[in-house]
């Protein structure tokens, strides 16, 4: 069992799902609630990764990440290090990666509130933040954790994009995936059903809390 | 007093103006989507029309003079939308306390709860109401703030029959302890005509005509009023000066018109009240002359809740229909049947002009 590999993939799992938490709250917020023209584009360009190969996805990272483009030349010239094959990198390409994951259902679920709760919260006296808070974010709170679980499984489980945009290197960028793979090619099965084991115990156990927390949205929203 | 008076030219068009005064119940009626329920939108603050004013109690809440818009946090509505809008997630009492000014005040909720007799549901979610129930809590919400005006939105639509006419009741039984204007918005004639002090019609978002449940059933202005309020005599015909008497002439018909109508024009479209139109006994016929006899033949008989509808159908007359309203047991002691020959008295007095 590669211990380090497992952590890194928890940290950056970790970091994705807390970056993706408040972003995916604005994005989801704002697409459920206004209207604009170039909606459409934006919603694609959100799901753009859910349906890209990875390795389509990983080249357009790594190409953009590379201190010769503008965001790596840019990152180099602030911390005077390398966006390509880090553990920096590896967070930022993991954001987009997982995007959709993360806005998709808190989307949903913001859209699900009938507009009549929020404009009688208003007549009730609440402003807009405190609608907010207590009517909006507790109704679309079972979307919320199916995002983050989503965010934070999906991420545990890259391959593709880990390889493109980190490589392989121990302690920085070397993930469980990218450990089982390379157990796999040096014939150590059993280090390899052991860390899959590890992968599928916690992608059953974040997708049954999903179902859990749809259930009650939708006992919830019996109405 | 709520004053409004909305101008709007964009979709959806309003020209729309009404006074409440505080404690009376002013029902909007009209078809759907003739504009009713935006009203109330303008006045919670939701909708913001072109130009107008709405003011309660001298104080401006939207004015486009003085470009005053308060927003709907400002405003003091107790709003009941008509799928009544509550809060899924949270209980009975929650959704009460959310509305208070002061969310510590329990006494207020729990005489609330009293007041739409819902004391013992304090911890229920919204699903585990009945539809009724659920009405009640909408309305105790809406009385949570202290509102200055209480704006109902097809309140009882989202209930049966048998829960709505109780529903009536209490509504009915409840808006005497309260002192602010209310609004309630209708499709329904009979439900306005019960509950409202004052009633609005409005077509394509225009006011039409403002008066008593009464005036505006008996006594429409228009012919597209009454129309709208589903006047069921509506007949044309044309004023004819006998003398000093006024004759209604129609259908080879002269009919006396009251001596309290002063109308100059000539062609005009009348009507009377199904229930105001007099059945000549049959039993014991009165020897005395009768005012505006018009016979005709029973063409069709309908009962509904002890009121038996007449379709009379005029002799002399083609295709020409007169409905009366009698009481069930009148029909019964008359033995009023399809196909009998019946005589009618069309009061002057209950003869209602409109212009062509």
């Amino acid at each position: 069992m590669d211990w380090q590999a497992l952590e890194i993939s928890l940290k950056l799992a970790l970091l994705t799902c807390a970056s993706l938490l408040p972003i995916g709250l604005l994005l989801s917020y704002i697409l459920s609630r206004t209207q604009f023209i170039g909606r459409g584009l934006c919603e694609a360009i959100i799901t753009l990764p859910l349906v890209l190969p990875p390795t389509v996805l990983g080249f357009f990272l790594l190409v953009s990440l590379d201190q010769d483009s503008f965001i790596g030349g840019a990152f180099v010239s602030l911390t005077g290090e390398n966006l390509a094959f880090s553990f920096t990198g590896l967070w930022l390409a993991s954001i987009i990666y997982s995007l959709p994951f993360a806005v998709q259902p808190m989307l949903r679920s913001f859209e699900q509130i009938a507009p009549e709760l929020r404009e009688m919260a208003w007549c009730s006296g609440l402003s807009k933040w405190k609608t907010f808070f207590k009517i909006e974010l507790p109704l679309a709170w079972p979307g919320i954790i199916t995002a983050m679980v989503l965010t934070f499984s999906h991420t545990l489980g890259e391959f593709g994009v880990v390889l493109m945009i980190g490589g392989n290197i121990a302690g920085e960028t070397r993930t469980l995936s990218i450990a089982i793979y390379d157990s796999v090619l040096a014939f150590e099965h059993e280090q390899a059903q052991m860390m899959s084991l590890t992968l599928l115990a916690i992608a059953l156990v974040t997708i049954s809390i999903v179902y859990t927390f749809n259930r009650r949205q939708r006992h919830l929203m019996r109405l | 007093m709520l004053e409004v008076s909305l101008l709007d030219e964009r979709q959806p068009a309003l020209s729309v103006e009404f006074n409440c005064a505080s404690g009376e119940l002013l029902a909007l009626v009209g078809p759907s989507g003739a504009g009713k329920s935006t009203v109330l939108r303008c006045i919670a603050g939701l909708h913001k029309p072109e130009r107008g004013h709405i003011r309660i109690n001298q104080s401006d809440w939207f004015n486009s003079d003085d470009k005053i818009n308060r927003i709907p946090q400002q405003r003091r509505v107790g709003f009941v939308f008509q799928n009544y809008a509550l809060f899924p997630h949270l209980t009975v009492a929650e959704n009460i306390k959310l509305a208070q000014s002061n969310t510590q005040e329990d006494k207020l909720t729990a005489s609330l709860l009293s007041k739409v007799r819902l004391t013992g549901l304090e911890k229920r979610y919204p699903h585990q109401l009945s539809g009724g129930q659920q009405q009640r809590v909408a309305i105790a919400r809406a009385l949570a703030r202290n509102p200055d005006v209480l704006l109902l939105d097809e309140p009882f639509s989202a209930v049966d029959k048998v829960t709505r006419r109780k529903l009536y009741l209490e509504l009915n039984s409840l808006r005497h302890d309260l002192a602010m204007p209310i609004v309630l918005v209708t499709h329904d004639l009979d439900e306005a005509a019960m509950l409202a002090d004052t009633m609005v019609v409005i077509y394509r978002g225009k006011t039409l005509q403002q008066g008593t449940p009464s005036q505006l059933l008996h006594q429409p202005d228009t012919v597209s009023v009454a129309k709208l309020v589903d006047v069921r005599n509506l007949f044309k015909g044309k004023v004819v000066k006998e003398g000093k008497e006024l004759q209604l002439h129609w259908e080879n018909k002269q009919l006396t018109l009251s001596d309290r109508i002063d109308y100059h024009q000539q062609t005009v479209n009348w009507t009377i009240s199904p229930s105001k139109v007099i059945l000549h006994q049959r039993v014991r016929p009165s020897r005395g002359e009768q005012e505006n006899p018009v016979s005709g033949q029973i063409v069709e008989l309908m009962t509904l809740r002890g009121i038996t509808t007449v379709l009379l159908s005029v002799n002399d007359a083609k295709n020409v229909i007169i409905q009366m309203d009698v009481s069930e047991h009148v029909a019964i002691r008359n033995d009023l049947k399809k196909g009998d020959a019946i005589t009618v008295s069309l009061i002057a007095d209950s003869i209602h002009l409109m212009p062509s």
